[in-house]
């Protein structure tokens, strides 16, 4: 039985688990979390797309990128939650309509 | 009929998306965080089918293990009522949903225009992948040789973000005796010892 899922496939989903992270964006735009967390499905996503390729085109410089990415990913995930941290320190609460004090 | 490795892709990318689903629309964020816990290890799965193991692996250890713990860790933290974030989600939604809809078809525009295609990006090809090698020991054999220098950077940029998120989140609280070590040194024979002549039978 041969398989018939091709990287079409793969990319689908990768087109909707984005898509899903956009979304997530825009109706949970009040909580920082929950925004952080959107963009992590996005970085999947990106992820998922570049080892499809990476394994339907026998390339492995998209793994390798995808290592890169994870790195940035958890770099970026370290920093956000500090930020998320010290401000719910200073004010109380992660919402995003409170992030007023610099005035921009 | 489906071969075998279909039915595992369908199952992987159903669960996938469904979970996917589950963080952005479930109530309480401590299920968003478990549910996002379960796309990382959907997506691994896929990885894994796709044959980069090691990707599916690192997946699972650092989303699952570090970013999604890290996630529980400040929302257990943080002492907030959540339900107040959740309002106003009806009003957002028909924006999100008009975005998302024009970027889905967008994405199916340039699909169906070719710009995925196999035959437009095979020319591309920078690092073939060598036969009858595993693929951690084809990825060590790249990483360490040709992407030497970027694998050092990713190295710094960890270590600048662990910093970052230590002077960030790092504060001095009051009422708590810390180690002076400059005045412990500074201390000399005379300032703290003293010799008392003491007369028998009186106290000092």
């Amino acid at each position: 039985m041969l398989s018939t899922v091709g990287l079409t496939h793969y990319l689908v989903v990768a087109a909707v688990l984005f898509t899903l992270g956009v979304l997530g964006i825009f109706i949970n735009r009040k909580n920082i979390i929950l925004v952080l967390m959107c963009i992590e499905m996005m970085l999947l996503a990106v992820n998922i797309n570049m080892v499809s390729f990476s394994a339907f085109l026998h390339d492995l410089a998209g793994q390798v990128f995808t290592f890169f990415i994870l790195t940035v990913a958890a770099a970026e995930v370290a920093i956000g939650l500090a930020i998320v941290t010290v401000f719910f320190r200073n004010r109380g609460s992660i919402e995003v309509d409170d992030t007023n004090m610099m005035k921009g | 009929m489906l071969a075998f490795a279909d039915l595992v892709f369908y199952m992987f990318a159903a669960m996938l998306l469904g979970s996917a689903m589950g963080v952005i629309f479930a109530k309480n964020p401590m299920h968003c965080v478990l549910l996002l816990i379960l796309t990382f290890f959907n997506a691994a799965g896929l990885f894994i089918l796709l044959g980069a193991e090691f990707i599916g692996l690192l997946l699972v250890m650092v989303y699952v293990g570090a970013i999604a713990v890290m996630f529980l860790f400040v929302l257990m933290t943080i002492d907030i009522d959540f339900a107040v974030l959740k309002e106003g989600f009806a009003s957002y939604l028909p924006s999100g949903l008009i975005v998302g809809a024009v970027l889905m078809a967008e994405l199916v525009i340039a699909g169906q225009a070719g710009l995925f295609s196999g035959a437009r990006i095979s020319t591309l090809t920078a690092m073939p992948a060598p036969d009858g090698v595993e693929n951690i020991r084809a990825l060590g054999q790249v990483l360490f040789t040709h992407y030497l220098f970027p694998f050092q950077v990713a190295a710094l940029i960890l270590l600048v973000a662990m910093i970052g998120a230590i002077v960030l989140t790092h504060r001095r609280r009051e009422g708590v005796r810390r180690q002076n070590v400059m005045a412990q040194i500074a201390r000399t024979r005379e300032d703290s010892l003293s010799i008392v002549k003491v007369k028998p039978g009186q106290g000092i």
